[in-house]
């Protein structure tokens, strides 16, 4: 055999790595994809147990306030209104998005228009030790701090819808503002220019072109502070006093899905009609979460026209 | 009012917001240090806790969060460092590596509790694992993954396309330039990313509740043995960390001083945060100045 033939026939060393190195970074994405799977698997089968093996409604579970998944009502199924839950969720992360988007509009309004590369710097450092506070710390401060505040100049016991509003506040703060600053340092300068030399002040700038061309981005970075908002379990728990009632004021001891979550699952047994209730509200958590997803993809597509 | 009293206004309101931001941040990590610093001492840090008496340290979390910390980091670096080549060299420009992308950032943007759940769900209960501490660097670790993935994806896009070409000149395989040259270079912004993760893997709580369990088992820390059922390194004990202790004492704790003892371990968090921060620019900056010709200082 000609050992030069022989040689160009097989395989290189060379191209043996690379068959490797393709095996294992497929390896490596294909398990996160099954990750991903999985969990909606898992989650999504666990969650709809309440409805087909426990025959709860649907619309009792979306709209009813009797959160008691133990008892029977009286039609023989199980109390499983979730509603109160449901609009504690949404009555913090509005809330606590309403506080933050306004201060992070500023906050990044200040870092691309206004301040030197120091205070740029400065200010950037500033927003991320505020992502690197832990949220139990968040949570504990918000019980030290925010729930006596809201106690002496609220009324009320202080937990409540605004003490876990005033916490998602800080929580959220830091995320929106630095995406709001990406979006803002997007807008081409000769935009800015242009106002400028038109004899529009720096605040007309700012306001009808800046903003308005970065109109998209910001909606974008608010979305993603609110699906933060919305899944942040502990330190809303710690402070949202968790009562199962529909929340008649904002100073009212009242429960969010994540905060019944954290308190449930320990509580309850595996399989019985009140833990599969809490995996169910685990299911419209995730259902959530998909859905700030799909509107952070549609604001974008459309600010892409 | 003119627009120049408007713009004056408004300019300065912008001022005033930032200004507060600061003060609000200020505020937090003050009043964490001040109230908390007092309490921390040696014995602070190296006893163990005491269920219903004052005087019990954080020793057992804080070794239990480090531990967990360099778990999660063993079993997601692989895993991210295999999809983040994928994404940055290997992946087709087509609808499944968008579909891919999606299920990435999909995983970055789930709730952590929905996580933990799902890691309680299929280790602790299927698995039969139980509470442990590799059910919690497991789940820690999904919960890593895409963060972890973007970051090495965007170190490795980084890197000038000259370099692959050289590699590929050079008669190199794709695979062996990627590992020999592309990888050293994307190393500082690898090492940065790793620092700013354990950061986070350090303060979560909520996805190690139900996995890594909320019970401290009391450790003897002269076995080291991994097998030994009371040896720290023991991979299949329950171990609570140091966040989710904040987290049990101030809603279930019954020890008289549950507040100061979560002022002192809410302020020995930070500390490691603003170590972790700090660390992650200079370990970023050295190692991008060994790494490369640039200019010391």
């Amino acid at each position: 055999m000609d050992p030069i033939r022989d040689k160009i026939l097989k395989r290189s060393k060379e191209s043996n790595q690379d068959v490797i190195g393709k095996i294992l970074s497929y390896a490596a994405i294909i398990l996160i994809l099954a990750v991903v799977v999985s969990i909606f698997a898992f989650v999504f089968a666990k969650g709809i147990a309440t409805f087909t093996e426990n025959h709860a409604s649907l619309k009792d579970f979306l709209t009813g306030t009797d959160w008691n998944p133990n008892v029977k009502g009286e039609d023989g199924k199980p109390l499983v209104g979730a509603l109160p839950m449901i609009v504690g969720s949404f009555a913090v992360t509005l809330l606590a998005a309403l506080f933050a988007t306004p201060f992070a509009i500023g906050t990044a309004l200040y870092m691309t228009e206004l301040s030197s590369s120091k205070g740029r710097a400065f200010m950037q450092s500033v927003v991320e030790l505020l992502v690197g506070i832990p949220s139990v710390v968040y949570g504990f401060i918000g019980l030290t701090v925010v729930v006596p505040f809201v106690r002496s100049h609220f009324g009320g016991s202080g937990y409540g819808i605004l003490s876990g509003a005033f916490v998602l506040f800080v929580m959220v703060l830091p995320t929106i503002t630095s995406m709001t600053v990406d979006s803002l340092k997007a807008v081409p300068k000769h935009y800015k220019s242009a106002s400028l030399a038109l004899g529009a002040t720096e605040w007309q700038t700012i306001w009808r072109v800046i903003l308005r061309a970065a109109l998209p981005g910001i909606m974008t970075a608010v979305v993603f502070g609110m699906a933060r908002a919305f899944g942040e379990a502990l330190a809303v728990q710690m402070v949202i006093g968790n009562a199962s009632l529909l929340p008649t004021s904002l100073t009212n001891p009242a429960s969010t899905l994540t905060s019944v979550l954290t308190m449930g699952i320990g509580n309850t047994v595996m399989g019985t009609v009140a833990n599969n209730a809490l995996w169910s509200l685990a299911l419209v958590l995730l259902l959530m979460s998909l859905f700030f997803n799909i509107l952070v993809r549609m604001i974008s597509r459309k600010g892409r026209m | 009012m003119n627009p120049k009293k408007t713009n004056t206004l408004a300019l300065l309101m912008i001022r005033i917001i930032a200004v507060i931001v600061v003060v609000i941040l200020a505020f937090l990590i003050g009043r964490i240090l001040i109230q908390g610093l007092p309490h921390i001492s040696w014995k602070f840090l190296t006893t163990s806790s005491k269920a219903f008496t004052s005087g019990g340290g954080i020793g057992i979390q804080l070794f239990n969060s480090f531990y967990l910390l360099i778990l999660t980091l063993i079993i997601s670096f692989p895993i991210s460092l295999g999809a983040g080549i994928f994404l940055a060299e290997y992946a087709p420009k087509n609808a499944l590596t968008n579909v891919i992308r999606m299920a990435i950032e999909i995983l970055s943007s789930l709730p952590s509790v929905v996580v933990g759940l799902f890691g309680f769900l299929l280790f602790v209960v299927q698995f039969k694992l139980g509470f442990s501490i590799l059910s919690g660097a497991i789940a820690l670790t999904f919960f890593n993954l895409p963060l972890l993935t973007r970051n090495i994806e965007d170190s490795l896009n980084s890197v000038p396309k000259l370099q692959r070409e050289a590699g590929l000149a050079l008669g190199l395989s794709k695979w062996h330039t990627v590992i020999k040259v592309i990888l050293p270079e994307a190393i500082p912004g690898i090492v940065t990313g790793i620092v700013l993760c354990a950061g986070r893997i350090f303060g979560e709580a909520a996805a190690l509740i139900y996995t890594a369990g909320q019970s401290a088992t009391s450790v003897d820390f002269t076995k080291w043995n991994p097998f030994d059922a009371s040896s720290p390194l023991n991979l299949f004990r329950p171990a609570e960390t140091l966040a989710v202790h904040i987290w049990k004492i101030n809603s279930e704790g019954i020890m008289p001083d549950a507040e100061q003892i979560s002022a002192g371990s809410s302020a020995v968090l930070i500390i490691a945060v603003l170590i972790f921060n700090l660390s992650a620019r200079f370990l970023g900056q050295k190692l991008y100045q060994h790494l490369t010709a640039a200019k010391q200082g």
